[in-house]
């Protein structure tokens, strides 16, 4: 498969804006995605995540702004004739064809010839390893073999973009984990371009090059899963991606970055404002990752960091590799999560037990508490 | 538990039986035509008697299938032309017998009477007696179709297209007349009918270009003939009396082979359970008074005696217009039809139809 | 308690299978029985097949017969073709009031009854009605024109009183076609032509094919709209049986005649049940 100088942007939205009457869906969206790359978008829903796509798809003409593949507009391209492809989020196979035909329906459209879309159907029902299933019917799929012949249908046509609409929302936790793998693995294969959106992170954070938060029609921050997860640059994409112990307080110091803040239940912490430029007096939220506090029996194991507490074990949330305990502290203030360790040190941890705590300093981020509103816990 | 329902059924039927038994007031279901029972009458009737009276409009036709399909139960009395009463009793057993010492013969025209009375004796029980009589004959708007004096004009060129009756068995019998044939007289045997109406059919199928459409029933007649779409036509004279009260042009003439005149009678339907109100209903309109009031509404004559004082002068005057003297006598009265002759008449009927 | 049970059981069958063996079975059979008999003189019968040879020996019988059965068929496709897009805008395009107040209109026609629906088409299209006086006006034509009594203005007439019966089982199935499968066939560059063809189309099938049988049926057993609106030409096969029956008081002939009808369109269906490969099940429901 031959791709343009590597680098160069395949997908292009520029100023990108929705109206539909007075609600602003999406807001002056401006984004590029470089060839071959797994582009994401992640917001909660009501974002205006799927109003782009579909305008990238052609099924919604934007106010304003130009969508551009390949560096050409395809403003006044129709949708059956864009470079893009789409799957849908429940799918959209054809129940009237055969797996065969659902795949070869792109190919059979661009006046293929039949032996050649035989080839082509074999060809592509091999590569998502389905091999021989061309004459079953559609409802004889399993959710997961559903998926790869959606995919399959888009890939056989070569397309320059493929876009993906929350494709994974109706399969079980088990096969959604599987799919994720095995979308980004197909992605490598075919080296096409994706745009995928979802409300889910962790779907966004395994396989994406590039993430874009989204929120009220606006990028928060696009970057890599890496970044989004320690370098949040607003207070949403900090609360949206990933869990956070999060207080709101006032910046009582401020200094090169280093900030001292009295929470509103009067805790005295330490966060980093990121060059966000918070000063003294200025209302904050600050976010704190479970996994980024240190735990130990001895308060003298931690007495290189900065926030240093101790509290009571009032809930134990086992997990597997994803344990949590919730502590009290004796300072008083509210609960604060903490990852658990699973070197098998905290295995007897008990209620009741006691322990301390500590952050660095730069691991807290501090936001200034503005206009925008920190998501909802069910936005996660 | 079950022999108290039953006792209380029986009181109930006791109760019922009695009821019905005693009371002098019935329920009267008449099957008859519109304008027969107008409801002024109707409603003096049951003033007078205390009888209850529940109108069902029909025609020939669906009079007969009704009584045929319920075995003459459903309705205390019907009123089908004469000439179709001997045939439909002599095959279905649909009627009963009229109990004539009931009916007040002082009120009826005698000869239309004794005429009715000999056309619907089957097995020497007589099974009618007359109400209302009219013709059948042309309407036609004088000013555009003055050459249409007989059926056989509604073929002529110069109404080519202007032309509608219906495909039913008058026309058969009035084509065969106006062709100098005698179908009435051929009514006995078969074969002669049957030739007879194999000419009128060939007759009708070379017509049949000159005709706008069949009318199928009386507003669709008075349609096409007031808005001149048609200018000739075969119908009933209270029809063309009616379009003539529009439009002077319009009226009804009497065919010179002459009109063909039916009587509808009254009988009684074989299953019919209140016959006392019946006899009462036929004494009640045979009073000249009232058939005179039912004249006015339905256009047509009665059989009852006198009863031409109280109809309005403008219809008499219609009439008299319609009717010199000569065409009274001349007009053709429809004797009995044996059963089993309309099958013939309606195989030529549906060839006629299906004829291009 | 299991007694209870197959009372209730029996209490709830009870009216269907009286509304089936009164209203269905019982007259069936009846008429059936009445269709063998031959009337050999007054008041006698005996059985025969004579009127089924009645019918298949006289021509106009069968020329009736088959031109009500392909008039039925083409009133059936042309009710389809107008009725598919109309469908399709109220189920797919049409969204809300319109919606709604589309569907209403379909149904408007159906309050006021058959014959005033059919006078209503009779006012429109006679010479002196609304169509040839317009006609008339925007100096089209130079004298009134006839559009009543003839095939066509049946057509019509049939077509429009069969009309709901088409467009209703064909929203409720296109409406069952989620959009998103019609946006994938335009993402895959079908045209619209292709889509419609390939994917709304087969889609459809089953209301397509209840709707065709519904209209092809009422078509059939229509009387009033070909003899009004027909004209003179206008030999539809209930006219024949209902001459038979009330006319002629041959029920024997209207009866054997009946069956035919009863055969014709089962046939007519069970062909276009094979053609189309529903079945009848899947259809109705």
């Amino acid at each position: 498969m031959t791709r343009d100088t590597p680098g160069s942007a395949d997908l292009e939205c520029l100023a990108l804006c929705k109206q539909f009457d007075a609600f602003t869906a999406v807001d002056h969206v401006s984004f590029a995605v470089p060839s071959g790359s797994f582009f994401s978008i992640l917001g909660p829903s009501g974002c205006g995540k799927t109003t782009i796509m579909r305008m990238i798809a052609g099924f919604l003409e934007p106010s304003s702004g130009d969508i551009r593949i390949k560096s050409k507009s395809v403003l006044d391209v129709p949708p059956n004739k864009r470079p893009v492809n789409m799957v849908f989020q429940h799918l959209a196979l054809f129940p009237m064809m055969n797996i065969a035909d659902n795949i070869g329906y792109g190919l059979r459209r661009q006046g293929m010839a039949k032996p050649e879309i035989g080839r082509k159907v074999d060809e592509a029902l091999e590569r998502i390893g389905l091999p021989g299933i061309g004459k079953r019917k559609v409802d004889e799929l399993s959710g997961g073999q559903k998926q790869r012949v959606a995919i399959a249908r888009c890939l056989v046509l070569e397309p320059d973009v493929l876009l993906l609409d929350e494709p994974l929302g109706a399969l079980d936790l088990k096969l959604r984990e599987h799919m994720k793998v095995e979308l980004k693995a197909l992605q490598a294969a075919f080296g096409t371009t994706f745009v995928y959106i979802t409300h889910d992170q962790s779907e966004a954070l395994v396989m994406s090059d590039q993430i874009a938060v989204m929120n009220h029609g606006r990028f928060e921050q696009v970057g890599s899963g890496r970044e989004l997860y320690y370098r949040p640059e607003t207070a949403f994409v900090a609360g949206f991606v990933g869990d956070s112990n999060r207080w709101k307080g006032r910046v009582t110091r401020a200094e090169s970055g280093l900030l001292q803040i009295t929470t509103q239940a009067g805790l005295q912490v330490t966060g980093a404002d990121h060059g966000r430029g918070l000063a003294t007096g200025d209302q904050a939220e600050l976010f704190v990752r479970p996994e980024a506090i240190r735990i130990s029996r001895q308060a003298e194991d931690l007495s290189h960091l900065e926030n240093r507490m101790s509290g009571q074990v009032t809930t134990l949330l086992f997990n597997g590799a994803d344990s949590r305990a919730i502590l009290e502290p004796q300072t008083g203030g509210d609960p604060i999560e903490v990852a658990l360790p699973q070197s098998g040190e905290y295995a007897d941890l008990k209620r009741g037990d006691v322990l301390h705590f500590a952050w660095a300093g730069d691991q807290a981020n501090a936001f200034a508490v503005n206009d925008q509103a920190a998501p909802s816990l069910e936005a996660q | 538990m079950k022999s108290k329902t039953l006792t209380s059924l029986a009181v109930l039927t006791a109760f019922g039986l009695g009821l019905a038994g005693s009371a002098s007031a019935e329920t009267l279901r008449l099957l008859t035509w519109g304008g027969y029972a107008p409801d002024e009458v109707v409603a003096m009737f049951e003033k007078e008697t205390g009888h209850k009276v529940e109108v069902t409009l029909s025609n020939n036709e669906e009079m007969i299938a009704k009584l045929r399909a319920t075995g003459g139960r459903g309705f205390d009395l019907a009123q089908p032309s004469q000439d179709r009463i001997a045939g439909p009793q002599a095959e279905f057993g649909i009627y009963k017998p009229m109990d004539l010492s009931k009916i007040d013969s002082s009120q009826f025209i005698a000869s239309m009477l004794e005429a009715t009375k000999a056309n619907t004796t089957v097995d020497g029980e007589v099974y009618g007696v007359p109400h209302v009589w009219g013709t059948s004959g042309l309407v036609v708007n004088t000013a555009m179709a003055g050459s249409v004096m007989d059926y056989t004009d509604l073929c002529n060129a110069d109404v080519a297209g202007k032309v509608t009756y219906r495909l039913k068995r008058p026309t058969l019998i009035g084509f065969a007349f106006s062709m100098g044939l005698d179908p009435f007289a051929a009514y006995g045997d078969e074969a002669a009918y049957q030739a007879i109406i194999d000419q009128v059919q060939a007759k009708l199928i070379d017509c049949k270009a000159n005709v706008k459409t069949y009318w199928g029933g009386g507003d669709e007649l008075m349609n096409l003939m007031r808005s001149g779409e048609t200018v000739a036509s075969m119908a009933w004279d209270t029809g063309g009396w009616k379009l003539n009260a529009d439009n002077a042009d319009i009226t009804f003439v009497a065919p010179a082979s002459g009109a063909l005149g039916w009587i509808d009678t009254f009988v009684l339907p074989a299953k019919g359970k209140a016959d006392q109100a019946a006899y009462d209903w036929i004494n009640f309109v045979m009073q000249p008074e009232i058939a005179g009031m039912i004249t006015d509404v339905a256009g047509n004559f009665t059989a009852s005696k006198g009863a031409d004082e109280h109809v309005s002068a403008d219809l008499k005057a219609r009439y008299q217009a319609s009717f010199p003297p000569a065409d009274v006598d001349n007009i053709k009265w429809y004797p009995p039809v044996p059963a089993g002759l309309e099958a013939l008449e309606g195989a030529a009927l549906d060839r006629v139809k299906a004829a291009n | 308690m299991r007694a209870g049970n197959k009372l209730a059981l029996i209490l709830l069958l009870t009216p269907l299978l009286l509304w089936i063996g009164l209203l269905i079975i019982i007259p069936h059979i009846d008429m059936f029985l009445v269709s063998i008999r031959e009337r050999v003189g007054v008041g006698k019968y005996q059985i025969s097949l004579a009127n089924y040879w009645t019918f298949l020996g006289e021509p106009l019988y069968l020329v009736t017969f088959a031109r009500t059965a392909i008039m039925s068929v083409l009133a059936t496709v042309l009710t389809l073709i107008i009725g598919f897009p109309v469908a399709f805008f109220i189920a797919k395009i049409a969204k809300g009031r319109l919606q709604s107040s589309l569907f209403l209109l379909c149904l408007v026609p159906f309050w006021v009854s058959e014959l005033v629906r059919t006078f209503g088409w009779m006012i429109l299209l006679r010479e002196t009605g609304l169509i040839s006086n317009l006609l008339q006006w925007l100096g089209l034509v130079d004298g009134p024109v006839e559009l009543l009594y003839n095939d066509v203005a049946m057509i019509v007439g049939l077509v429009y009183t069969s009309m709901l019966f088409m467009v209703v089982p064909l929203v409720t199935t296109l409406e069952s076609l989620d959009d998103s499968i019609i946006e994938a066939g335009y993402d895959l560059g079908g045209s619209t032509v292709s889509i419609t063809r390939e994917i709304i189309i087969p889609h459809a099938m089953p209301g397509i094919v209840s709707g065709s049988i519904v209209v092809f049926m009422l078509s059939l057993g229509n009387y009033l709209t070909p003899t009004m609106l027909g004209g003179k030409d206008s030999l539809w096969f209930t006219e024949l049986i209902y001459s038979q029956f009330i006319v002629r008081f041959n029920w024997e002939l209207g009866a054997a005649f009946g069956f035919m009808l009863l055969i014709l369109s089962s046939a007519i269906i069970w062909l276009l049940l094979k053609l189309t490969g529903q079945t009848l099940e899947k259809t109705m429901t």
